[in-house]
């Protein structure tokens, strides 16, 4: 009975996305749609919580832009995603990284991963 | 079960999920296992006194069966299913007895009532049951979810049919204009757009929308 509604998601999940988490940065090339005309818009920024199974997965990217907080949550197999590409690995110790909404500056750093995963 | 209907179908309730459209939009929808039916009977005004079709859905061992029902599937030669409903039709001749009723007779984007027993949820309060208001949670209010005043002590008694507390869930439920968004012949699976009364592996009766 699962089973069926499985095969119903793995028909619209993508198969190329590549292996991201959180502290990752990432940018996520979005399809928007301007005055009637499609065109893609990179959003950057460190991704702070990944969420959810199957279809239904969604995360969650970070970024401050002119000393503002900017959270977007995508979903992972969402069709306006063109694509996503992982710019950097982050070192970091839990699964949702909430404290850094409290830090800025040199704080808000996140350790790259030097081991290949 | 009043209404004769164009297209009706038992159905099993698989669960729900999501499905993106083109434009990215993420739309919760149901999925069915809509089918295979079979014709068991056909009613005549002449033999029962109005037109209906009495299908069966899923099969089932035949020592599950009750008698009554075994020697009706025994006359229409047909193997035991688990469950047997009628839907009025029009003209049942259009039917013949031992016809499978798939999946495919719905269509991407037809609107269909879907009826099923809800969830039971037990002895439930006022304001689960019938959407009262709570009173304040704090500030010494001490009046959390009750059900207030019963009715004026004029009377001295409580009218009938005064919303209270008691049994939740558990009845024949119908949901009207359900949009269907996918169809799988193949598997006689169909996908529709938001919930759909029942459990899981709970039995629904699929027909066209009244307000279609």
């Amino acid at each position: 009975m699962q089973d069926i509604i499985n095969s119903i998601e793995q028909e619209q999940m993508k198969k190329d996305i590549v292996d991201f988490g959180p502290g990752d940065t990432v940018k996520v090339y979005v399809k928007v749609v301007e005055g009637g005309r499609e065109r893609i818009q990179v959003f950057t920024g460190t991704v702070i919580r990944r969420r959810g199974s199957g279809l239904g997965e969604t995360f969650t990217v970070r970024r401050v832009s002119y000393g503002v907080g900017v959270e977007r949550t995508f979903p992972v197999h969402s069709p306006r995603i063109e694509k996503i590409e992982l710019v950097r690995r982050g070192k970091v110790r839990r699964a949702r990284l909430y404290y850094l909404r409290q830090r800025y500056g040199k704080k808000g750093k996140i350790k790259e991963k030097m081991d290949n995963r | 079960m009043s209404r004769a209907v164009k297209k009706g179908l038992l159905a099993r309730k698989l669960g729900m999920t999501q499905v993106f459209t083109e434009d990215g939009q993420a739309v919760a929808v149901t999925a069915i296992e809509a089918g295979p039916c079979v014709v068991v009977r056909k009613k005549t005004p002449e033999t029962d006194g109005y037109s209906a079709i009495q299908v069966g859905f899923m099969g089932v061992k035949e020592r599950k069966v009750n008698r009554p029902d075994r020697g009706q599937f025994a006359k229409a030669q047909i193997k035991p299913t688990r469950w047997l409903r009628e839907f009025r039709v029009e003209d049942p001749d259009q039917y013949e007895i031992g016809q499978e009723i798939r999946a495919d007779v719905f269509q991407e984007g037809d609107l269909i009532d879907v009826t099923g027993i809800s969830k039971g949820k037990g002895f439930a309060g006022g304001i689960k049951r019938h959407n009262f208001h709570r009173g304040p949670m704090a500030h010494g209010s001490k009046y959390h979810r009750r059900p207030g005043s019963l009715g004026a002590k004029g009377p001295a008694r409580v009218f009938k049919g005064r919303k209270e507390p008691g049994r939740l869930g558990g009845e024949r439920v119908t949901v009207q204009r359900l949009k269907i968004v996918k169809v799988y012949p193949e598997k006689n699976v169909i996908l529709v757009k938001g919930a759909v009364p029942g459990p899981r592996r709970g039995l629904l009766t699929i027909r066209d929308s009244v307000k279609a």
